[in-house]
């Protein structure tokens, strides 16, 4: 049922644990539906230097969480905001329907530890106006579609 | 060789080389269908009547009780909609419990949707239903309690002569779908007061796509299945020769040493229990200590999810089942670890493991010794984990 590439990162998965003097974290997902996810980023001159997280969930959900701390690392705040749950999947080599939430929950980890980076900073980062960490319906509507 | 340990029997069993043997000539040379006249058509009758005369042995039966079907699941449908569709004039009540498989849920909802009424009722901590609610649940209108025998995911074993008792008393049709409890405990449907049961041969070293519905002589039971004079007219459909002879044998086989068999499985997940509690802590035991089918064990580890707790011991060639959302396709954990009223956050991290005569204590340990690696590894990547020992 899963990728190659799923189970890899599954198996191996990147940037595991926490940072102790992260200048922004972010936590989505609710332990009723079997995810949740707390990226870690450490921010230097608008660059992501590093980038840890922990995830309680299924194998796409541990795999989503690796891949996107991957793709962001080394990138600036700006390319972060750029990611997107799809790039997520496809990098993993594509998610079975029902375990697509896992690539948005992954998506808004990433952007939850950004806002509060701009918060915790007063910096503004174009796109997270409307972003709303505690809001899941958007995952609950990609399940509604299937 | 990569190692491979199977612990989810409750799944599904091996067929027992025995019972093969049994059923391969039923393929090639005694093919005839038990339907003709002449004596290769006979010699496949021959062979049903011996194997539902083995069934009804098993169960306490009359072989005329006996109706094989297409497995569990066509014997549950039968059971509910057969009743309530002939009784319907009778009333319109059915009373079963929250924790029933969904062979019998589903079809429950089927015939509410046809204008029956269904109470579905609670169970206790363990998974056990309450006599006392069932007892206040009974109706005039009631015309069939149904019951399951043991439960498939965390092993509790209903109190079936009790509520066997109340059934006859009150004058309802009791079905109780016995597909985890057959082949592994002792039955007799005249001792338990037993109308109706279901059977599944694959989860007692049988074929697959075979089963059975007992059906006591003078319950008023509708064909779910029409078209051909099978079965004396209640089940259409030319017959899965192999398939009964096949658990005609696996059956005869199952209570030939069931003692023997249920000491050894006992021991097994005893020992495996045992040990799980002994290097791994957050942990619990979903179903009743005791009172449950010898070879069921069900866990619950917090602060990891089920799905990813079974893909890693697959990694380690350990097959297992879990109740969590994430393996069943839908939003919910199992419905009956939430019965039992587990919060959605435990639930999900439920793992099933279920002993079999193919097992053994070296294989529990090795599974037990990849469990802590598996569970502490997926625990430091939790940060619930976290939250839990900063709480300490």
């Amino acid at each position: 049922m899963y990728s190659e590439k799923v189970l890899e990162h599954f198996r191996n998965p990147r940037n595991v644990g926490e940072i102790e003097d992260a200048d922004g974290i972010g936590e989505v997902g609710n332990p009723k539906c079997g995810d949740i996810m707390k990226m870690y980023l450490k921010i230097e001159d608008g660059i992501i230097v590093d980038v840890k997280f922990k995830t309680f969930g299924c194998g796409s959900a541990i795999a989503s969480s690796s891949m996107a701390t991957e793709m962001i690392k080394g990138k600036s705040i700006g390319e972060a905001m750029k990611l997107t749950n799809k790039a997520v999947a496809e990098a993993l080599d594509g998610l079975p329907p029902i375990k697509m939430h896992c690539s948005v929950l992954a998506e808004q980890a990433v952007k939850a530890a950004l806002l509060d980076y701009s918060k915790k900073n007063n910096v503004h980062i174009e796109g997270l106006e409307d972003f709303n960490p505690t809001d899941d319906s958007h995952e609950h509507h990609e399940l509604e579609e299937l | 060789m990569k190692k491979f340990v199977y612990m989810d029997n409750s799944a599904t069993t091996p067929v027992k080389r025995e019972v093969l043997n049994e059923m391969l000539p039923y393929f090639t040379e005694k093919y005839g269908n038990p339907s003709s006249i002449y004596s290769l058509g006979n010699q496949s009758k021959v062979a049903i009547e011996s194997s539902r005369e083995k069934i009804a042995k098993a169960i306490g039966a009359n072989s005329k009780e006996v109706f094989f079907t297409a497995g569990g699941s066509e014997a549950d449908n039968w059971a509910l909609k057969g009743v309530a569709f002939a009784n319907r004039k009778k009333g319109n009540h059915i009373i079963t419990s929250k924790i029933e498989h969904h062979g019998i849920l589903h079809t429950c909802q089927y015939l509410e949707k046809q204008g029956f009424k269904v109470t579905y009722l609670d169970v206790d901590e363990y998974g056990t239903v309450d006599l006392d609610e069932l007892k206040k649940s009974i109706t005039d209108e009631t015309i069939l309690i149904s019951i399951m025998f043991a439960n498939n995911e965390i092993g509790t074993i209903q109190p079936i002569k009790e509520i066997g008792n109340i059934a006859k008393e009150k004058g309802i049709y009791f079905h109780t779908d016995a597909v985890q409890a057959i082949g592994h405990i002792k039955i007799d449907v005249n001792e338990l007061n037993i109308d109706m049961l279901s059977m599944s041969a694959h989860k007692f070293y049988g074929p697959k796509g075979i089963g059975a519905l007992y059906i006591r002589q003078g319950v008023k039971i509708d064909p779910l299945i029409a078209g051909g004079g099978q079965e004396r007219n209640r089940r259409a459909g030319t017959e899965n020769v192999p398939g009964i002879v096949g658990m005609g044998k696996a059956i005869e086989l199952a209570y030939e040493n069931l003692d023997a068999h249920n000491s050894k499985l006992i021991s097994l997940r005893e020992r495996l229990i045992k040990k799980v509690f002994e290097n791994i802590d957050y942990v619990r035991l979903n179903g009743h200590p005791t009172n449950r089918l010898p070879g069921n064990v069900n866990f619950c580890f917090k602060f990891i999810e089920g799905e990813s707790l079974l893909l890693s011991l697959d990694m380690e060639g350990i097959a297992g089942s879990s109740g969590s959302a994430c393996t069943s396709g839908t939003l919910d954990p199992s419905h009956v670890l939430l019965a039992i009223g587990l919060p959605h956050e435990i639930a999900h991290g439920s793992l099933r493991l279920t002993l079999g005569d193919f097992n053994s204590e070296e294989e529990v340990d090795y599974v037990v010794e990849k469990l802590i690696e598996i569970v502490a590894r997926l625990r430091a990547m939790s940060p619930l984990y976290d939250k839990a020992k900063e709480d300490k």
